[in-house]
């Protein structure tokens, strides 16, 4: 355990130190900048963005080779990454645009075509005399062993200038994911931001190759903002939120694999990341699945309720199981299915209230109020005692079809 | 009792739950909701063989939900459904369904002919071979709704009421005992509306029980024998002559329904 | 010229081949049902599938490895439903969430685990490697009639045989299925067809077909198979059946032409080393669809959008 807390204090070393600072700087950035693309219903094209950076790894290896330089540059690298990035981008815009394929499809072709272009590019390089130890692989899946200090704040500034760009933009780019229509009328220049918000994902994807990898970045992107989803309802909250899971992820998951071998960055980053996520699906208060059961359950019960004791009222059979079941529970019905004293006086109070509720609609012809006349909600909570009376009052003498109009 | 055909749900305590042996589809006690709020509570119904019925009601009533819960497409909370007093699955050869016409992605690459020829894959199976005499069966139905001539036409290049015609073809195919249409009038030209009620009447004249979930009001009286009033619950259901008032207009439209609509709708016959 | 063809490319060409057909008949109904990336989720697990089965039973063995994958394919769907439905999430991210995570997980397993004396390695999974699996005891034509060179095929072929006529007797039975349910969902379910379960096999079919192609081509370019061919095809034609043959025709191309571009392209430039077969089998097939984008004779949309 003493590795772990010594990562978790930044002990373990100055790189380990400054990985784990960009992790967290890098999961608040891909938070962030992820829910604007959540928000827009566009998780997935950061797929294809994260994809088509490796042919741009590699081309730009090739590139820096030739012209005489170390062609392991992280900063020329990431920026030959960023340029094929864009180019796919643009790919699925054109696709989508021009022609009859969605979206998706679009998305899926420029993923897989760019990542196997990048590696035709790969084997290109490997054939080269000084490709053979050029670690390109490591963009693959993160890989932040024998990185260089130099690498280290390259991320570590990186990030900070990501998440810096997002709260500038925060409002524009909220405005534009809520409701684009409205922006544009606005006159807010919605593909301007669309844009700028395609390229802050892109910029998160590219500083986070070195750390967590093209394959696994996107999970970055899109776990966070969806976590968060649970725990808030506003959309400037909810920037906040995936920022903070994306960076406690980050920080964490950079810890832990700091602390033992044979735990790689990028894919402890995003099963924290995970967990987090189940915890959130599972306990969350209002939108977590424990609460939706028990209120699914609580529901159908009332529902099955109110239909039973509507039988009863009316002296009809009831075959349906779960009603019996509901019924007899509550000791509305035998065993035998006969009706019981107090049933008998649940069953009359139902069929009065469904009197009362047809004098309501004759009388409030609004449908504010009768719109509630869903068989559930109780007479009681839209009327006051006064109106109930007065009900009360007309359905007690004869009842002729017009009167009362 | 001696009650008249005309029942206002639980008005009196006479329900019409009791499945009716002559009813094409009669439903009970269906309830329908999504999430928390239930879109058709406990509904009870009777559509009657031999007749057309118009499913009437405000926007968001659950018309079109009432349907795809019969016909098991969604699922239900609670409630049992019966065609021609058998359960669903016994029977579903004799039911033709019209779904709504947004409801599918007419980008889709097939042809007239063979959306129509999707009517019949339940009576020829997975393998079965479509002969020529299904073919022109198939072509037959295109001729009664007047798009013969259109069958080897692309499917995304017809216009709205040329698309809902071939949705009806297809029913046609089928050889139901029951046709049950989500908004067939909706969003269509006069002319396709006149051909649909006509291909309708006659399936009525040949017997058929027709179910429409229909959105206009004022054609109503004309097209249709039985009226089924719904928002949420039921309001009223039987014959249009005696159900469709402005009491029971008002009882399900509430406020939403002004008072020189119903006017108009010249409700009350030799009044 | 004959007998090294024969040794040296003639089953990597096969396989390619059949590979790309077995995956392209299926993405033809995933991309019509706007479901393109159910493919990329798929290929994603692939590896945690394969890795699971392998921890399980020890070996690298075919059978263990294709219930592995399609398990994890079916466990992936799954939890893409749950979560859409249980956390009311939209489908594409509720897709990104399951398979990065549970790729991640197959990674930290891989990495974990001893198998380093086996073929299991990520890069592995990733590019697949379809150059190495040639046919060492054929020596020209003839050997296509001997018994015991045949006994030494590379045993993908085989086994990606086996997928594909699987593959394409399950796209012909139940074709009116799929392609009524692909239509039009509701119409399917008025006529009381399972369309849960039609919809679960397309998915599971599509799984094994990526395992089965995985080997030879790696997990990524599954997805350019899966979907580069059926998108190019729809492209081409407005009839279903006639979209199915075009994504055939362009599978089969993109195979072949990718991988004679891989061995010999870098010869005609003056290089001296192929380059990988894999990735470039998925450009070709890219290539083929940028083609289609801009000169298909039904590239644009005619009709009026879906709802929703």
């Amino acid at each position: 355990m003493t590795p772990l807390i010594e990562a978790l204090f930044l002990q373990a070393g100055y790189n380990a130190a400054l990985v784990a600072v960009g992790a967290a700087l890098l999961g608040f950035a891909a938070g962030a900048a992820g829910t604007f693309l959540f928000l827009r219903k566009r998780a997935l094209v950061s797929d294809a963005v994260a994809h088509a950076t490796l042919p741009g790894v590699g081309l730009a290896f090739i590139a820096m080779v030739w012209l005489g330089g170390d062609g392991r540059n992280l900063l020329g690298l990431l920026a030959g990454s960023a340029v094929t990035a864009g180019i796919g981008l643009l790919a699925v815009e054109w696709v989508t645009r021009r022609t009859r394929l969605s979206e998706d499809a679009a998305i899926g072709a420029v993923l897989s075509v760019f990542f196997g272009l990048g590696i035709v590019v790969l084997t290109v390089i490997q054939t080269m005399s000084s490709g053979r130890q050029a670690g390109l692989e490591s963009f693959l899946l993160g890989s932040t062993a024998g990185m260089l200090f130099q690498d280290a704040i390259v991320i570590a500034v990186g990030g900070s200038l990501a998440v810096l760009a997002t709260w500038v933009m925060r409002r524009p780019m909220t405005l534009v994911a809520f409701d684009a229509e409205y922006a544009a009328a606005n006159g807010v220049n919605v593909p301007g931001i669309d844009r700028l918000m395609m390229a802050l994902v892109m910029a998160v994807t590219v500083i986070g190759l070195k750390i967590v990898g093209l394959i696994l970045i996107v999970a970055m992107l899109i776990i966070p903002p969806v976590t968060a989803r649970f725990w808030t309802e506003r959309s400037q909250s909810l920037i906040w939120y995936a920022g903070g899971i994306g960076g406690v992820s980050g920080y964490l998951g950079a810890a832990l694999s700091a602390s033992a071998p044979d735990l790689p960055t990028g894919p402890i980053i995003v099963l924290v990341a995970a967990v987090l996520f189940l915890l959130s699906l599972f306990l969350a208060p209002a939108r977590g699945v424990a609460a939706a059961v028990f209120r699914h359950r609580r529901f159908q019960r009332k529902v099955h309720r109110r239909q039973g004791l509507l039988a009863l009222a009316r002296q009809e059979p009831i075959h349906d199981e779960l009603t019996l079941r509901v019924l007899r529970s509550e000791g509305l019905i035998r065993a035998d299915g006969v009706a019981t004293e107090t049933g008998r006086a649940q069953a009359a109070k139902i069929a009065r209230d469904e009197r009362r509720w047809d004098v309501a609609r004759e009388i409030h012809q609004d449908t504010g109020l009768t719109g509630r006349y869903d068989g559930l909600t109780p007479i009681e909570e839209i009327f006051a005692p006064d109106e109930i009376a007065e009900f009360d009052r007309r359905i007690g003498g004869p009842r002729a079809i017009g009167e009362g109009l | 009792m001696s009650e008249p055909s005309v029942t206002l749900a639980a008005s009196g305590g006479q329900a019409a739950a009791q499945a009716r042996p002559d009813a094409a589809l009669s439903l009970r006690g269906l309830t329908v909701s999504y999430g928390e709020k239930p879109a058709v509570f406990s509904v009870d119904a009777a559509f009657p063989a031999g007749q057309m019925t118009a499913i009437i009601g405000p926007n968001g009533a659950g018309k079109s939900t009432l349907l795809k819960a019969a016909l098991g497409v969604i699922p239900r909370l609670s409630g049992e459904v019966s065609v021609f007093g058998q359960p669903l699955d016994a029977v579903r050869g004799r039911i033709a369904y019209v779904p709504q016409r947004a409801s599918v992605d007419w980008d889709f690459p097939t042809t007239v002919i063979d959306v129509v020829m999707m009517g019949l894959y339940r009576q020829v199976g997975l393998l079965g071979r479509l002969t020529g005499a299904l073919k022109a069966r198939a072509l037959s139905c295109l001729d009664r709704v007047g798009m013969a001539s259109f069958s080897d036409r692309q499917i995304g290049q017809l216009s709205g009421g040329q698309q809902q015609r071939v949705f009806l073809a297809r029913a046609l195919a089928q050889d139901a005992d029951l046709y049950l249409l989500d908004e067939p009038f909706a969003g269509v030209d006069a002319a396709t509306e006149r051909a649909i009620i006509d291909v309708l009447k006659s399936l009525k004249a040949e017997g058929k029980a027709v179910v429409c979930v229909h959105h206009d009001l004022a054609t109503v009286r004309d097209y249709f024998d039985n009226v089924f009033m719904i928002n949420v619950r039921r309001i009223a259901e039987g014959p249009v002559a005696t159900t469709f008032n402005g009491e029971t207009l008002n009882a399900t439209y509430g406020g939403r329904l002004a008072a020189t609509h119903i006017d108009q709708l010249n409700l009350v016959e030799g009044a | 010229m004959g007998s090294e063809f024969v040794m040296f490319s003639l089953t990597p060409m096969l396989i390619g081949v059949l590979a790309s057909v077995a995956c392209a008949l299926p993405g033809n109904f995933l991309i019509l049902r706007r479901q393109a990336l159910i493919g990329d989720a798929i290929s994603h697990v692939v590896l945690p599938g394969i890795v699971v089965a392998f921890l399980l039973t020890g070996v690298v063995a075919a059978i263990p490895m294709l219930l592995g994958a399609a398990g994890a394919a079916v466990v992936a769907v799954v939890l893409i439903e749950a979560i859409k439905r249980l956390g009311r999430i939209e489908p594409g991210a509720a897709m990104g969430v399951t398979f990065t995570t549970l790729f991640a997980g197959g990674v930290l397993l891989l990495e974990q685990s001893d198998t380093s004396s086996v073929h299991l390695d990520v890069e592995h999974a990733l590019m697949g490697n379809l150059e190495s699996l040639v046919w060492l005891r054929a020596t020209d034509w003839s050997s296509l009639l001997d018994p015991w060179a045949l006994a030494g095929v590379p045993e993908e072929l085989p086994r990606i045989a086996v997928v594909c006529v699987g593959v394409i007797l399950l796209t012909l039975v139940f074709w009116r299925w799929l392609k009524i349910s692909t239509f039009d969902e509701g119409f399917a379910q008025a006529l009381g067809l399972p369309v849960g379960v039609i919809g679960m096999g397309l998915v599971i079919t599509a799984a094994v077909a990526a395992v089965a192609a995985f080997d030879a081509v790696g997990s990524i370019i599954v997805i350019a198979m899966f979907i580069c061919p059926p998108a190019a095809a729809r492209l081409m034609t407005n009839g279903l059946e006639r979209q199915v043959w075009w994504s055939v025709l362009f599978a089969v191309l993109s195979a072949v032409l990718g991988y004679v571009l891989a061995g010999y392209g870098p010869l005609w430039l003056g290089g001296d080393n192929a380059v990988s077969a894999a990735g470039m089998i998925a450009t070709v097939s890219g290539m083929i669809l940028a083609l289609a984008c801009a000169f298909g004779p039904h590239r644009s949309r005619v009709g009026a959008r879906a709802e929703a």
